[in-house]
C-alpha cells in the first residue's frame, strides 16, 4: 500500500481514457473475461485495471453486468472464460472465501446481515485467523479467550468510527437499511482487506447518512486501502471516485476522471442523459412541456409520412 | 380414574430411556437444524448405521463390544460425509430430500431377505448387550413413588443421562466459541459468511457430522437400552418425533432437545394412560361412539398434534427459545 494515497491518484492522470487502459500501478489486473446467462451475454470485458490506492466507480445502466462482474471478481458466480489476478495472484475459478482472505472483500446490493445476531457478533464473525473458529480448540475458551478479546476490541474501534456502538448488543435484523450498509462496510473492514468491493453503497440510504457514507469510504482510501463501487448516484460518484469504469451490455465502454467521464458523449447518451446534471427542479416547466411537445409533434410527423 | 397410574407412566417415561434416545437425537438435530440451519430429516439414518455398526460388529463379526461402539460412531461420521459431500454446496432443501431418502434405504438395507445373514432381516439382531448389562452396578430396580424402573432401565439412564449431560456440556461449549458463531452465521446467511473468508462447506460438513454423531449416540444408546436392534425402530417417524421434541423445547437452545423430548415423552405416555383409562372396562367413562378403547392410544397423537400446532403459533420459539430471535425475520 502506498504510503500517500495522492501520488496513486496523480499517478491516474497520465492514464489514457481509454475502455481497459493500463494502470501505473494495478491492484487488479483481468483479461477476456466473459459469462452468459442463456444466450445473454452478460459479462464481456475484453481487458480491465484498477489502480491502487484509489477510489473506483463502476458505473453503467441496470443490466450492464456490474455486479455479475462483481460476483465473478470476488468467486460468488463462475465465468465461462477468463482471467484475472489480484496482486498480482491469479483468483480466477477460486472460491469465494479464498478471495476474502487473499484481501478482496466485497459487499452486497441488498445488505446481507446476519438478522439474528447482535451487532457486536456480526463484526467479531469478520476478523480472520480466529482459533476459536476451529473445531478442535472452540471448546476451550483458554485457547481462543485472548484473541477473540482482541476481536472485540477492534470491533468496537470499528463500531464507534461508524457511529453504530450505540447498537452493539441490538440483533441486527432491527437495524435500518442505512445502518445495515453502515454495518456491513465495518464487517468487511474487520477482514482488513486491501481492496473493499461495495454494491450500491448508496442504495436506500437516507441523505444524511449519505453524507457520512461519503465520508466512511473516502477515509478507506485515505488509510491505504483500494475501493471498487457501483453506483447510480451521480453525485456520489462525483463527488468521490477517482476514476470510472462505465460499462454497457456487459463491456466496458469507457473509462477515465469522473469530469472527462461526465462529458463523454457516448456516456451521456448510454446512460447519463442529457440533463444528467440538472436538478430536475431547476428546470422551467415551460421549458420541459415545450420539449415534450416538441417529441410528441415529431412523433407524429414520422407516423404520419 | 387413577391420577397416580397416570402420573407414574408420563414420569417414568418422561426420565426413561426412551426420552433420552430421542434427547440424544434431538440434540444433534439441534446442532444441524438449530444452529446451522441444516435440515436433517434423516437423523433415523444416522442412529441406524450406528446402532447395527454395534450389533452387527458384536455378533455377526464376533468383535469386541468396545471394537463394535467404535465402528458405530465411525459409521455415523461416514454417512455424514456421504451424505454431505455431493449436498452441502446445494440449498438446503437438497440435503432435506436425500437425508430422508438416504435414512429410508439405510432401514430397508438393514431389514431386508438378502441381508439377513449379516444384519439379521427383519427381526434383527440380538445378543450383543451382555457386556453393557454385566457392567451394571445397580442389584434392583428405583421406585420413588411416583415413578418407578427396574434394574436394566435404571443402568441405562444413569449412563444415558450423563451421555446427554456430556453432550449439551459439549454443545455449550462449542456454540459459545467462534466456531458456534460462524455455524449461526451460515444459518442466517452463506454467502455473507463466505464473503468474510469461512469454508462454508467445510463448517457445514463438520455440523453434520457432529450431529451426526449425536444422532449416531442416540442409535448406540437405543439398541443398548432395548437389548435388540430392530429395522423398523428406525424409521422416519422417529426422526420428525425428534424435531417435535426438539421444536416443543427450543431450538438454538443447548437444553431445548432435553427439555423438548422429557415434556414430549410426558405428554405421549400422560395422555396415552388417561384415554386408556378413560375407554377401559366394561362401562367405560368415555362413551363408546366417541372413542373406543383401541384408538385411545392413537388419540394421544392427535391432542399432541394440536398442541404442537398450538405451541407454534402462540409460543414460536418453543420453551426456552428468544422471543426476539423468532420476531426479527429479515428474509
Amino acid at each position: 500500500m502506498p504510503a500517500d494515497t495522492s501520488t496513486a491518484r496523480e499517478a491516474l492522470q497520465s492514464v489514457p481514457n481509454d475502455p481497459g487502459a493500463p494502470k501505473p500501478d494495478a491492484i487488479v489486473t483481468g483479461s477476456n473475461i466473459t459469462r452468459t446467462f442463456g444466450g445473454l451475454k452478460a459479462v464481456d470485458v475484453d481487458h480491465i485495471e484498477i489502480q491502487r490506492g484509489v477510489i473506483t466507480a463502476l458505473i453503467g445502466p441496470n443490466g450492464a453486468g456490474k455486479t455479475t462482474l462483481f460476483n465473478l471478481l470476488t468467486g460468488f458466480d463462475q465465468p465461462d472464460t477468463g482471467d484475472w489476478s489480484f496482486n498480482d495472484r491469479p483468483l480466477a475459478k477460486v472460491p469465494a472465501y479464498k478471495v476474502a482472505r487473499a484481501g478482496m472483500v466485497r459487499t452486497f446490493q441488498l445488505t446481507k446481515v446476519l438478522a439474528k445476531l447482535t451487532v457486536i457478533e456480526n463484526m467479531r464473525l469478520g476478523a480472520t485467523g480466529q482459533r476459536g473458529e476451529k473445531f478442535w480448540s472452540a471448546p476451550f475458551r483458554a485457547l481462543w479467550g485472548g484473541q477473540e478479546d482482541e476481536v472485540t476490541a477492534r470491533a468496537d474501534d470499528l463500531l464507534a468510527r461508524f457511529k453504530l456502538d450505540a447498537k452493539r448488543e441490538d440483533f441486527a435484523g432491527s437495524l435500518s437499511g442505512g445502518q445495515r450498509k453502515l454495518l456491513e462496510m465495518a464487517r468487511a473492514l474487520m477482514v482488513d482487506p486491501e481492496l473493499i468491493m461495495l454494491d450500491e453503497p448508496m442504495a436506500g440510504v437516507n441523505p444524511a447518512l449519505k453524507q457520512s457514507l461519503l465520508g466512511h469510504v473516502k477515509s478507506l482510501r485515505d488509510e491505504g486501502r483500494s475501493v471498487l463501487f457501483v453506483e447510480h448516484d451521480m453525485d456520489m460518484v462525483r463527488d468521490i471516485s477517482d476514476w470510472v469504469i462505465v460499462m454497457a451490455q456487459g463491456q466496458i465502454v469507457a473509462e477515465g476522471t469522473p469530469e472527462s467521464v461526465m462529458a463523454d458523449q457516448r456516456v451521456i447518451d448510454a446512460y447519463l442523459g442529457a440533463h444528467h446534471d440538472t436538478d430536475l427542479s431547476d428546470l422551467d416547466e415551460e421549458q420541459i412541456e415545450a420539449a415534450a411537445e416538441a417529441e410528441l409533434e415529431a412523433e407524429a410527423e414520422e407516423a404520419s409520412s | 380414574m387413577n391420577l397416580h397410574t397416570v402420573i407414574d407412566a408420563a414420569l417414568s417415561q418422561a426420565l426413561g430411556p426412551q426420552a433420552i434416545v430421542f434427547a440424544l437425537a434431538a440434540i444433534g438435530l439441534n446442532v444441524h437444524f438449530g444452529y446451522t440451519g441444516l435440515l436433517n430429516f434423516g437423523q433415523a439414518g444416522f442412529m441406524a448405521v450406528a446402532g447395527f455398526g454395534l450389533a452387527a460388529s458384536v455378533v455377526t463379526f464376533d468383535l469386541p463390544f468396545l471394537v463394535g461402539i467404535v465402528i458405530g460412531l465411525l459409521a455415523s461420521v461416514l454417512l455424514a460425509f456421504v451424505l454431505g459431500a455431493p449436498t452441502l454446496k446445494l440449498r438446503a432443501d437438497y440435503l432435506a430430500i436425500v437425508t430422508i431418502a438416504a435414512a429410508e434405504i439405510i432401514r430397508l438395507i438393514l431389514g431386508a431377505v438378502e441381508t439377513k445373514s449379516w444384519f439379521g432381516g427383519s427381526n434383527g439382531l440380538t445378543g450383543f448387550v451382555k457386556p453393557f448389562r454385566d457392567m451394571n452396578p445397580y442389584s434392583g430396580g428405583l421406585d420413588i413413588g411416583i415413578a418407578s424402573w427396574g434394574r436394566n432401565d435404571l443402568w441405562s439412564m444413569t449412563v444415558g443421562w450423563v451421555l446427554v449431560a456430556l453432550s449439551c456440556l459439549l454443545v455449550w461449549a462449542l456454540m459459545r466459541s467462534p466456531w458456534g458463531r460462524v455455524l449461526r452465521s451460515i444459518r442466517e446467511d452463506e454467502d455473507a459468511v463466505r464473503s468474510l473468508g469461512k469454508n462454508v462447506f467445510a463448517y457445514k460438513m463438520q455440523s453434520l457430522v457432529l450431529g451426526g454423531v449425536f444422532g449416531g449416540i442416540a442409535g448406540l444408546f437405543h439398541v443398548l437400552k432395548q437389548g435388540s436392534a430392530v429395522p423398523t425402530d428406525f424409521n422416519t417417524t422417529f426422526t420428525f418425533f425428534a424435531y417435535a421434541a426438539l421444536l416443543i423445547g427450543g431450538a438454538a437452545r443447548v437444553l431445548g432437545p432435553v427439555v423438548g423430548s422429557m415434556l414430549f415423552w410426558f405428554l405421549i405416555s400422560g395422555l396415552g394412560s388417561v384415554f386408556s383409562q378413560l375407554t377401559s372396562g366394561s362401562d367405560p367413562i368415555m362413551p363408546t361412539w366417541l372413542m373406543t378403547d383401541t384408538q385411545a392410544s392413537l388419540v394421544r397423537y392427535i391432542v399432541l398434534g394440536l398442541g404442537l400446532m398450538l405451541l407454534m403459533i402462540f409460543r414460536p420459539q418453543g420453551i426456552f427459545g428468544d422471543r426476539r430471535e423468532i420476531a426479527i425475520d429479515a428474509r
